[in-house]
C-alpha cells in the first residue's frame, strides 16, 4: 500500500506543496508584520489620563497614549526598582508615550496598569505636534497674540485653529524663501566664486570677464538682501502668536505657534475625523521632509533619493551589460577564455556587497573622483566635487554590482533567438550587425529586460555598499533640483534603506521611532514593487511584440 | 533481384504533362551557376565528394536524394549559408556568372542579395506583414514610404499573396497561416530581386492545399528567377522541376531533364530511389 502510494509519486506533489505554502506563508507574514506595525502608526490613538500611586510612595497624573503592552517577570521587575503590587509571576506593564520632552525630560514611561487609578479618556485633551521636543499632551488654556491674552477656554480652540493656518502659510512663505530662493541665490555665487577663482588658478586677468562676474556678484548680492529682509520681516509675524496648555505635572506651558505642525482632540475624534487625520499622516510621509532627527515628518528625500538612484543604475548597466552578452555570446570564439569569463562575470554576482562598496570607495571616489576633480575642477580644490561619495558613484558601484546578472539573462535571450530567423535575415543580404541590430536583439528585448528587474530588484535593496559611497542621514537639497544644471550627480543623497537603519539604529529616540522603522520598511517595498511592476509591464508588452516562433 | 524493374513509373506520369515547359537538354540551356569540383567537409568527415553540374537559368532544377545525401549542404553553398557553421571546409568553385563565389573579394552579404534563399520551416520575422517584406530592401538603405509600398505590393503579388493580406499589412506576419508565412517569406526573398531562389524543402511542413498554391507560384516565379528546388517528395519534384539531380551519400549520381530521369534514369541507383528502394 505504502509502496504504491510513493510509487504513485504523491508524496512528492504534497512535499513541493507544502514548501510552496511554507514560501507564501512567510511572504505573506513578513509584508503583514511590516504593514501591520507600521501603517498603524499613523492612527490616532486615545490619550489616557490616570492617576498613578506605587509602593513606593511616588504618585502624580499620567497623561499619554500607550504604545506597546507587554508581560514582565517579577524577577526582572524587581530588579528594574519596581516593587511589584502582588505576588503573581509576571505582571503587564505599559509603554506609555508622554510627550512634553522640553518639560518631562523623557518622552516615555513604564507603568503597570496595577498602579493606575481613575483612567479616563476626557475629550478636550489636546495632541500637538512640533517641530521640536516632539508632541505636547495637555489642555488647552489660552491663545495669545504677543503675549496678549486673546481667547480662552472653549473659544481657544476656534483661535488657535485660525491662527495656525495663519502661521503655517508664514512657514510656506519664508521656507520657500529660504530654500528655493536664497538657494538658487547661494547656489549662484557659489558658482561666481569658482568662476574667479578659476581665473585666479589660469592666471587670467581678463578685465571683461572679471566685471562681469563682479557686476553679476552685486545684483545677486542686492537680490539677496532684498529678500533676506523679506524674510525678516515675516518673522515677527510668524513669532506672533502663541498658546499655552496645561501638561501632566501641572505645570502651565507656553508653546510659539511657529513650532506647531498640528494638534487635534484624539479622544473626541469620530472615526471620520481620525480616518482623515490618518491619511493626512501618510500623505506627509510620503511628502514631506525628515525633522528631528529624521523620526517624525516625512521621508520624501529618501523615496526620491532611492528611486533616482535605481534610475540612474538602470541606465548606465543596461547598455553596458547588453554590450557585453552581445559580444560574448555572437562575437567572441566560443572556447576556453570565453568560459573562464563567462565562469568570472557569474560568480562577481556572489561577491558580497560590501566589497564592492569598498571598491567603489577605493576607485570610483577616491582614484576616479580625485582625479576628475583634478583634472576638471581645481577651483573647487581642496573642497571635492566629484571625489567624494555622491549619487553617480553609488549608481556605478551598483551597475557594476548588478552587471552580472543583466549580461547572464542577456545572453539567455540572445540564445533563445531561434536560428531560423537569424538565418532568415543573413538570407536576405544582411550582414551579422544588421542581423543583430534589427531583429536580434529586439527579439532579445525581453530578456534583457527581466535582467533589468532581477537588477533592479537587488540594486534598490543594497544598503552597505551605499553607505560607503554616498548615501547619508540628511541630505541638505535633493539631487535634481531647479538649479542649473538641474542634475547634481556629484550630490550625496538619501536612501530608504539606510533610512531604516539610520532611524531604527542611530537614532536618539529609538523607542519612538520604531513605528516609522516598519513604515519606511513598508514604503521601501513598495518602491521596490513599484519599480519591478513597470519593469514588468514594459517587458510584456516587448514580449507580445516579439513573440518567437516557438511561442 | 530485379522484380520491381518491370513496374518503374511509380511517379504518375501525367503530374509531369504541366511542368514540362522545357523538354530540351541541358547543353541548350542559359547557365545561371557552375559548380566545379566542389568537396565540401563538415570536419574531417565529407559531405559533397567532386560535385560537377551546371544549373541552367530561369529554370526550376530540383535535388532529389534520401536524407542525408548532401542536397540541403549543396544548396547552402550556393549562398555561402554553410559560413555560418563552424569547422567546415570547402575546396572547388562555384561559378555565378562566370564569378566564383568562394573568391576572397566576394562580399557575402552582397552575393546573398542575388541568390536569395527560403528555408524548410517559415521563418517570418515577428514583424508586420509589410515590414517583413520590406527588410531586405531596409538594409540596402530605402527609407521612401511609397517606394517601399510599390516594391511590397508587387512582391506579394507576384508571391500570390497580396489579396489575402493586403488589409492586415501591418498585423504582425505571425499571425498568418504557415502557407502564407512561407509565401511571405518568398514574397521576402523576391522583394530585393535576386537572380537565384534557393528553396529548401519549402512545402514540408506544409498541408496539401497550401502545398499546390506553394507549387503554383513556384512555376509562376521560374519565368524571372532561376529556381533550385530540394525536396523529398518525388511527385511535387515531377511536377514543379524542369531538371532534377540525383544525389546518393554526397555524391551527384545524375542529372537530367526531369522528363528523361523519372521515365528513363540512366544510373541502376537513380532507377532504385525512384522506385522506392531506398524509401
Amino acid at each position: 500500500m505504502i509502496h504504491n502510494w510513493f510509487k504513485s509519486g504523491s508524496p512528492w506533489i504534497w512535499l513541493s506543496a507544502a514548501a510552496v505554502s511554507i514560501s507564501v506563508l512567510l511572504v505573506v507574514a513578513l509584508l503583514g508584520l511590516i504593514a501591520a506595525r507600521g501603517l498603524v502608526f499613523f492612527w490616532p490613538k486615545d490619550v489616557l489620563q490616570a492617576q498613578y500611586q506605587d509602593q513606593a510612595g511616588s504618585s502624580y497624573r499620567l497623561i499619554g497614549e500607550i504604545q506597546e503592552t507587554e508581560e514582565i517577570p517579577t524577577a526582572r521587575l524587581k530588579e528594574s526598582g519596581v516593587e511589584p503590587p502582588g505576588d503573581q509571576v509576571a505582571y503587564t506593564r505599559y509603554l506609555v508615550k508622554t510627550g512634553n520632552r522640553d518639560s518631562l525630560g523623557m518622552d516615555f514611561r513604564l507603568v503597570l496598569p496595577d498602579f493606575l487609578t481613575n483612567i479616563e479618556y476626557p475629550t478636550d485633551l489636546i495632541v500637538v505636534e512640533r517641530r521640536e521636543w516632539g508632541n505636547l499632551y495637555g489642555y488647552l488654556k489660552q491663545v495669545k497674540e504677543n503675549g496678549q491674552v486673546v481667547a480662552e477656554g472653549k473659544a481657544a480652540v476656534a483661535e488657535l485653529n485660525k491662527r495656525l493656518e495663519r502661521t503655517l502659510d508664514l512657514f510656506r512663505q519664508i521656507r520657500h524663501i529660504e530654500k528655493n530662493l536664497i538657494g538658487a541665490i547661494n547656489y549662484e555665487l557659489e558658482q561666481l566664486r569658482l568662476e574667479e577663482r578659476k581665473l585666479n588658478l589660469d592666471n587670467n586677468h581678463d578685465p571683461v570677464k572679471r566685471t562681469a562676474i563682479a557686476t553679476r556678484r552685486s545684483e545677486l548680492q542686492s537680490r539677496y538682501e532684498v529678500l533676506q529682509k523679506q524674510r525678516n520681516n515675516l518673522f515677527p509675524q510668524f513669532n506672533r502668536d502663541s498658546f499655552s496648555a496645561e501638561i501632566m505635572d501641572g505645570r502651565v506651558v507656553e508653546v510659539s505657534l511657529s513650532k506647531v505642525v498640528r494638534f487635534y482632540f484624539p479622544n473626541a475624534m469620530g472615526l471620520g475625523g481620525k480616518i482623515n487625520h490618518y491619511f493626512g499622516k501618510l500623505w506627509e510621509f510620503v511628502s514631506d521632509e525628515p525633522r528631528e532627527a529624521n523620526t517624525e515628518g516625512g521621508i520624501f528625500p529618501a523615496i526620491f533619493g532611492t528611486v533616482m538612484m535605481v534610475l540612474l543604475m538602470s541606465i548606465l548597466v543596461t547598455p553596458c551589460g547588453v554590450v557585453a552578452a552581445v559580444y560574448l555570446r555572437e562575437y567572441a570564439k566560443q572556447g576556453f577564455i570565453v568560459r573562464l569569463i563567462r565562469i568570472a562575470v557569474n560568480n562577481l554576482a556572489g561577491v558580497p556587497s560590501i566589497v564592492y562598496g569598498v571598491f567603489g570607495l577605493g576607485f570610483f571616489v577616491y582614484f576616479l573622483g580625485g582625479n576628475i576633480d583634478a583634472l576638471f575642477f581645481p577651483e573647487a580644490r581642496p573642497t571635492p566635487t566629484f571625489g567624494t561619495p555622491g549619487i553617480l558613484w553609488s549608481s556605478i558601484t551598483l551597475a557594476l554590482l548588478t552587471l552580472p546578472v543583466v549580461i547572464v539573462a542577456t545572453e539567455e535571450g540572445l540564445s533563445r533567438v531561434p536560428r531560423s530567423i537569424r538565418e532568415g535575415s543573413l538570407a536576405l543580404g544582411a550582414t551579422k550587425a544588421e542581423t543583430l541590430w534589427r531583429t536580434v536583439l529586439p527579439m532579445a528585448s525581453p530578456a534583457m529586460m527581466t535582467g533589468l528587474i532581477l537588477a533592479v530588484a537587488r540594486a534598490a535593496g543594497e544598503v552597505a555598499p551605499l553607505m560607503l559611497v554616498g548615501v547619508v542621514k540628511l541630505a541638505p537639497s535633493l539631487p535634481l533640483d531647479g538649479n542649473a544644471p538641474y542634475l547634481h550627480l556629484d550630490r550625496k543623497f538619501m536612501h530608504l534603506g539606510f533610512h531604516i537603519y539610520d532611524v531604527g539604529f542611530q537614532s536618539p529616540n529609538v523607542e519612538a521611532a520604531r513605528p516609522l522603522v516598519y513604515a519606511t520598511a513598508l514604503l521601501l517595498v513598495l518602491v521596490i514593487i513599484i519599480l519591478n511592476l513597470a519593469a514588468i509591464r514594459i517587458r510584456n508588452r516587448l514580449r507580445e511584440k516579439y513573440r518567437t516562433l516557438e511561442s | 533481384m530485379h522484380e520491381n524493374n518491370t513496374n518503374i513509373p511509380t511517379v504518375d506520369v501525367s503530374a509531369l504533362q504541366g511542368s514540362s515547359a522545357s523538354t530540351g537538354s541541358l547543353d541548350d540551356e542559359a547557365i545561371a551557376l557552375q559548380v566545379k569540383d566542389l568537396d565540401f567537409y563538415y570536419g574531417s568527415s565529407k559531405a559533397l565528394k567532386n560535385i560537377n553540374m551546371v544549373i541552367p537559368q530561369k529554370r526550376v532544377t530540383a535535388f532529389i536524394g534520401p536524407s542525408g545525401c548532401g542536397k540541403s549542404t549543396l544548396l547552402r553553398c550556393f549562398n555561402r549559408m554553410n559560413d555560418l557553421i563552424d569547422d567546415i571546409h570547402i575546396d572547388g568553385e562555384i561559378l555565378l556568372q562566370g564569378q566564383n563565389i568562394y573568391d576572397k573579394a566576394i562580399n557575402v552579404a552582397s552575393l546573398r542579395r542575388r541568390v536569395g534563399m527560403v528555408f524548410q520551416k517559415p521563418n517570418p520575422f515577428p514583424k508586420s506583414v509589410f515590414e517583413n517584406v520590406a527588410y531586405g530592401l531596409r538594409i540596402q538603405g530605402m527609407n521612401d514610404r511609397r517606394r517601399l509600398a510599390e516594391v511590397v505590393e508587387k512582391s506579394l503579388k507576384d508571391a500570390a499573396l497580396w489579396d489575402e493580406v493586403k488589409d492586415r499589412l501591418d498585423d504582425n506576419a505571425l499571425g498568418l497561416s504557415g502557407g502564407q508565412q512561407q509565401r511571405l517569406v518568398i514574397a521576402r526573398a523576391i522583394a530585393i530581386e535576386p537572380e537565384v531562389l534557393l528553396l529548401d524543402e519549402p512545402a514540408s511542413a506544409l498541408d496539401p492545399i497550401s502545398t499546390l498554391k506553394l507549387e503554383e507560384l513556384i512555376y509562376e516565379l521560374k519565368s524571372s528567377y532561376t529556381i533550385i528546388i530540394v525536396t523529398h517528395n518525388m511527385q511535387q519534384a515531377a511536377r514543379v522541376s524542369d531538371y532534377c539531380t540525383f544525389l546518393l551519400l554526397g555524391e551527384l549520381i545524375e542529372m537530367a531533364n526531369t522528363n528523361t530521369l523519372f521515365t528513363n534514369p540512366q544510373q541502376k541507383q537513380t532507377e532504385d530511389y525512384i522506385t522506392g528502394r531506398y524509401g
